[in-house]
């Protein structure tokens, strides 16, 4: 029976022991009060009974120091848990470290689709090697849901329209459960998986044989650069995009990670979000300097594609830190390399280093 | 019905003030006063409620206006500042011969209340006409949301440029935010017509009532009590006035 | 008859009492005389009997929840009727039970007998309201027997909007029409607790029960509007395909997250200031002791409802909204726990040096103080952001808010209905089965509640209806300690009843309590006092050194003399003020 009780789940993640330990602290804080209240609630109740001898002259109807007395402990106590709850919830929310493995989440009814950065693609499992810090940057395509693994004690909505993302470091090798947290429908309760942290020398021989052991139904893993340049000539996007082009739009060379100027005098960071909003509503963000032209491409591209071309997009930039206008924001990962190529030429070699080689060109 | 069901089931004593009572005070009160500042009281109640149900929608607007600045400086060129600022103009007018109206309500004088109030309903009445009139046109032009919602791109000279005009789904506007600017646009003015509406009904019950000596009409807190509700009607407008009609763009 | 006889009963069961000639209820007995009525009372009345209707059909779909839950892959329900299961589990609940249960039947009892009012400012508007709650209610039904709905409770968009095909609408419609029945019935509390206090009945000799009353109805009118507006733009984007929730549409599914915790997170307060006023009468009157810190506790209910206006965003965490703003909604959210901590010691201190009685009231009180204590601690694990990212979403919440919204709201409706049920009704239910059901209750439900925090810690998601099977041994705990709650709630159901058929008359005052609605007959007439009640005194004005001297002191001599202009302390002056 006690092994059907399990009083805490796996500690898997950096941030598990950290957040557990703010848990008890607030276990440790509501079994005092509560002892305290039902404590005082018994004792008085038994010896104030009705009929008792107690003595009951000179009651008391209220008391300001009393009442300072029993404010002041929980908002102090209070103000202390949030703040070392909020310094926590910062690293957590707050921007992966360098050097972290990207990987890329979409979210269905009633599946979790998640890629790596070299191709491989993963349904409801997703395999990560133990000791390198992971940075998720999750899309629904439909309804919202919620990328949940309690033994990281990590969870984030996954939005439609939005990315959100959310990074962590598995500590330990193992297999943990992975839900969907935010009810989505009639198979919620379904739409999960597991998440397989191997140790680093298992992982790659997962990533060697191309994670086919996964229903990938990619023959072959192709980078998703090589995908998004594919995409990107297909769509003709050089045609105005290309610094060679006709430049009715701004190169895209360098872009990622930069501090953009727009025309109506605000700045946006190129970052995942603005990159993605220039593709599905160009009219919203207009770079200086250039007209109104691109038309929408919404619901002509999905959120797989876009993903993919901002792999691309990624891959050909940032700047090299020698120009002093670019400001990398976002955290680099793994998969981007710099690259001082003009875009429209673009390295036909976008391989990763451990997929099979691009069908790109 | 409560009233009466009330009055008559009880012999009721140490009520015996009953008799002297003001024929307009309802059994619950206690005097006049009581019940004149419960009236008022209630009807500020509703009107924050009202201010609540408008609120919702006013955050609706900032936040999509924010996330869509270029949609909405493109489709509010679709509206007539004239036909608002008309507009703007009658429900102040309208307004104002309400306030006078509720002062001939106090003063008891049953011409200058039917004459204030009349005026009020005209101007409520020309308000809706010309409403009907922006309406028929954003249906003429496809900019009603919906199935044959069909936005075309306004330049700021004014008209449709060339290819936008040929083919809407290339346009730089995307139809679904153009769509969500009228979507608030006839949501909001539509909900505010209810609201002129209802208070047409309101005015026009007072009129009849008025105009025959009803006996509940001597009783001064109903137009009053039409009059907070009509300001409030009027101050919703002068807020979608300029949210819609006058947003500035370059 | 007077009450000088009471010395050795401590529940005036014993003695036999002459039933008041003209009372609310023997007014006038036609069906067209309630239906029509005007009178709180009666209006009350068919509020208590529409509420406790679907607060069983809701218990119901609670029951079945848990028996399917007691095996990982359940028993005999599709994934789809699952969650039409645990939506009309909470929409009746929440929307046709919890938010109208306190205040639209004791609050429109007693708000004005407390107050020494005749009858509510608005007694068609009253009327009009539980209309509109049985047109909600039946729109509800219609729904549930249409096919239900699958979205839950909180309808989030995009799924609500765009992708159920179940009964969306229709229950909307009927969540709105609700929403006009509470706007109603708060607007009506606040104007009566303004502008209709008996002379004397300042704001400081209000009940603490009012005061709990009018911050709730502040909440009911500032809040209620924006929740039905919402609610009505997910129609208009069902119906039309348009809308601003929807990306698909260009709008933004979190807004409506945003707009309907605005409402949502002050609707739990909706819920619990009710109760939490209930239990200030409650314990002071059975400690026999002036309530501790009286303004301490009128001020906290306040600041609880102003601040419940700030923390919506707590429930937003993990979603896409910014980590700052995250960090604002959790500081405000501990800043909230501190007037609740301040009510729940002030309550305890209340019994210090008082005379306490154990009756079935009290011991609702008592459980609700215990159980609100922990509902409100574990909020913390929730208002805690770094952990609200490992426990929002999973059985952690579920037991959290059950333990606020049953432990406490339920437990504050049930002792509320026990402590006034001899003024309601006119007569005395069984004491002893009565002490039977509250401690069932209490135990019944920490048992069902108490495991799902830590199968919630282990990271079970809520709304799941397959879960994997190391989860399962608490949820058959919890299923099983659903059954002892079950039965804690139906066994008043029918002692209750009972009571109405074959119960002894009570006194006008059988507890021996302070407050005007003790002042009139029991039950009262439909003018609640035969003459408006001068109030001189100040609230809780209990003297716990000799509880029987008490009780003869509890009638203020000075009232008395002004409603009956007899000496109070002769004989034949209470039975009755006819």
């Amino acid at each position: 029976m006690i092994k059907n009780l399990p009083l805490m789940p796996d500690q898997a993640s950096s941030f598990a022991a950290q957040s557990d330990l703010i848990y008890w602290a607030l276990t440790l804080l509501t079994v005092a009060f509560t002892l305290i209240v039902f404590a005082a609630l018994a004792f008085l109740a038994i010896r104030y009974r009705r009929g008792s001898k107690a003595d009951r002259s000179r009651p008391l109807h209220g008391s300001h120091l009393l009442e300072l007395g029993w404010t002041f402990p929980p908002l102090v106590l209070g103000l202390l848990m949030f703040v070392w709850s909020a310094k926590l919830f910062s690293t957590m929310y707050g921007r992966a470290p360098e050097g972290s493995e990207q990987i890329y989440v979409i979210g269905k009814q009633w599946m979790w689709h998640l890629q790596h950065m070299n191709g491989i693609r993963e349904n409801n499992e997703l395999h990560i090697p133990v000791g390198k810090p992971v940075k998720l940057t999750m899309i629904s395509q439909d309804v919202i849901h919620s990328f949940f693994i309690p033994a990281f004690r990590i969870k984030r909505d996954v939005v439609p329209g939005v990315y959100t993302s959310i990074w962590f470091e598995p500590t330990r090798a193992g297999k943990y459960h992975l839900f969907c947290a935010e009810y989505c429908g009639t198979q919620h309760s379904e739409m999960g998986g597991w998440i397989y942290v191997e140790e680093p020398a298992e992982y790659q021989k997962w990533l060697a044989s191309g994670g086919r052991r996964t229903a990938d139904t990619q023959p072959l893993a192709t980078t998703m650069e090589a995908k998004g340049l594919q995409l990107y000539e297909q769509q003709g996007c050089g045609n105005c995009h290309d610094a060679d082009g006709l430049s009715r739009g701004p190169s895209l060379a360098g872009l990622f990670g930069t501090t953009v100027k727009l025309k109506n005098g605000a700045t946006a960071v190129a970052d995942e979000a603005y990159i993605r909003k220039s593709i599905l509503e160009p009219n919203d963000q207009i770079a200086d300097k250039y007209q109104q032209r691109m038309p929408s491409y919404k619901g002509q591209i999905t959120e797989e594609q876009i993903l993919d071309l901002m792999a691309y997009i990624r891959s050909i930039g940032p700047r090299p830190s020698a120009s002093t206008t670019a400001t990398p924001v976002s955290s680099a990962t793994s998969g981007t390399r710099v690259h001082t190529a003009t875009a429209g030429k673009p390295n036909p070699n976008l391989t990763a280093s451990n997929a099979a080689p691009s069908r790109g060109n | 019905m409560s009233v009466d069901a009330i009055s008559t089931t009880h012999g009721l004593v140490g009520h015996d003030d009953h008799a002297h009572h003001d024929p307009n005070q309802a059994h619950q009160f206690e005097d006049m006063a009581q019940q004149n500042e419960s009236y008022i009281v209630g009807m500020w109640s509703f009107l924050v409620t009202e201010i609540m149900f408008f609120g919702v929608l006013f955050i609706a607007y900032s936040l999509n206006r924010l996330l869509h600045p270029g949609s909405f400086i493109d489709a509010h060129r679709h509206l007539n500042v004239w036909f608002g600022g008309i507009n703007t103009v009658i429900l102040l007018t309208s307004s104002l011969t309400m306030a006078l109206a509720v002062r001939a309500a106090q003063l008891q004088s049953k011409v200058a209340q039917l004459v204030f109030l009349t005026i009020t309903i005209l101007c409520a009445f020309g308000f809706l006409g010309i409403k009907t009139v922006e309406y028929t046109h954003k249906y003429h032009e496809h900019l009603i949301p919906g199935a044959n919602f069909h936005y075309v791109s306004v330049g700021a000279e004014g008209g449709p440029s060339a290819e936008a005009a040929v083919n809407p789904e290339k346009s730089n506007i995307p139809q679904g935010q153009a769509q969500i600017f009228f979507l608030l646009y006839f949501f909001m003015t539509g909900l505010h017509g209810i609201h002129v509406v209802i208070g047409i009904i309101a005015m026009t019950t007072l009129f009849i009532m008025i105009k025959f000596d009803h006996p509940f009409t001597r009783y001064y807190m109903w137009v009053e009590m039409a009059g907070l509700y009509w300001h409030f009607v009027d101050i919703v407008w002068i807020f979608l006035f300029p949210l819609f009609y006058l947003i500035p763009g370059k | 008859m007077s009450y000088q006889t009471t010395k050795d009963t401590p529940f005036p069961a014993k003695q036999t009492f002459p039933a008041p000639k003209n009372t609310y209820l023997n007014a006038a007995s036609t069906v067209k005389s309630w239906l029509l009525t005007g009178d709180h009372k009666r209006i009350a009345i068919l509020y208590l009997i529409s509420v406790s209707f679907f607060f069983a059909l809701g218990g119901l779909a609670a029951s079945i929840i848990r028996l399917e839950l007691t095996s990982p892959k359940g028993h005999f329900l599709e994934h789809e009727t699952y969650n039409k299961m645990f939506s009309a589990h909470g929409i009746f609940m929440v929307f046709l039970f919890l938010i109208p249960s306190i205040p639209a039947v004791l609050g429109n009892f007693l708000v004005p007998l407390m107050i020494g009012a005749k009858d509510l400012a608005f007694p068609r508007l009253n009327l009009i309201s539980w209309y509109l709650y049985t047109t909600a209610g039946g729109l509800i039904l219609l729904g549930m027997m249409r096919g239900g709905v699958d979205t839950g409770w909180t309808f989030y968009t995009p799924y609500s909007s765009m992708y159920s095909n179940t009964n969306v609408s229709l229950m909307i419609v009927g969540i709105f029409i609700a929403g006009f029945s509470s706007i109603a019935t708060g607007i009506n509390f606040i104007v009566t607790i303004h502008t209709m206090r008996a002379p004397g009945m300042t704001w400081f000799r209000l009940p603490l029960f009012i005061w709990a009353q009018y911050a709730t109805s502040v909440i009911i009118v500032l809040g209620t509007p924006v929740v039905a507006i919402t609610l009505m733009l997910v129609v208009v984007e069902r119906a039309l395909g348009i809308g601003i929730f929807s990306p698909e549409l260009g709008g933004d599914p979190v807004l409506f997250q945003h707009l309907f915790w605005f409402y949502s997170h002050p609707a739990v307060y909706i819920m619990i200031l009710p109760s939490m006023g209930v239990t200030s009468e409650i314990i002071s009157c059975f400690s026999r002791k002036r309530i501790f810190g009286y303004s301490f506790i009128a001020f906290s209910t306040l600041a609880i409802a102003v601040l419940g206006f700030l923390v919506w965003g707590h429930h937003m965490f993990v979603t896409s909204q910014s980590m700052y703003s995250s960090m604002v909604f959790s500081i405000i959210s501990f800043l909230v726990a501190v007037p609740s901590a301040i009510k729940v010691f002030n309550w305890t201190a209340t019994i210090y040096k008082g005379s306490v009685e154990l009756s079935a009231p009290m011991m609702y009180a008592l459980g609700f103080i215990g159980l609100f204590t922990i509902g409100g601690l574990t909020g913390l694990y929730l208002a805690s952001i770094a952990t609200d990212v490992h426990l929002t979403d999973t059985y952690f919440v579920v037991a959290h808010f059950h333990y606020v919204m049953v432990g406490g709201a339920l437990s504050g409706f049930l002792g509320g209905i026990h402590f006034w049920w001899p003024k309601i009704t006119g007569k005395l239910y069984d004491e002893g089965w009565a002490k039977l059901a509250a401690g069932l209750t209490f135990i019944g439900f920490n048992l069902t509640f108490f495991p799902q925090f830590m199968v919630g810690f282990l990271g079970m998601p809520r709304r799941y209806h397959f879960y994997p099977e190391e989860f399962q041994a608490y949820h058959v705990l919890s299923s099983a300690g659903a059954s002892v709650l079950a039965l804690g709630l139906i066994i008043p159901g029918i002692y209750l009843t009972a009571s109405l058929i074959a119960g002894k008359q009570a006194p006008d005052n059988p507890w021996m309590a302070v407050g005007l609605e003790w002042m009139t007959t029991s039950p009262p007439p439909t003018l609640n006092f035969d003459a408006t009640p001068i109030v001189t005194w100040e609230a809780y004005d209990y003297t716990p050194n000799d509880p029987e001297e008490a009780r003869h002191a509890v009638i203020n001599p000075a009232l008395l003399e002004i409603h009956t202009g007899v000496d109070p302390l002769g004989d034949g002056m209470a039975g009755g003020l006819e």
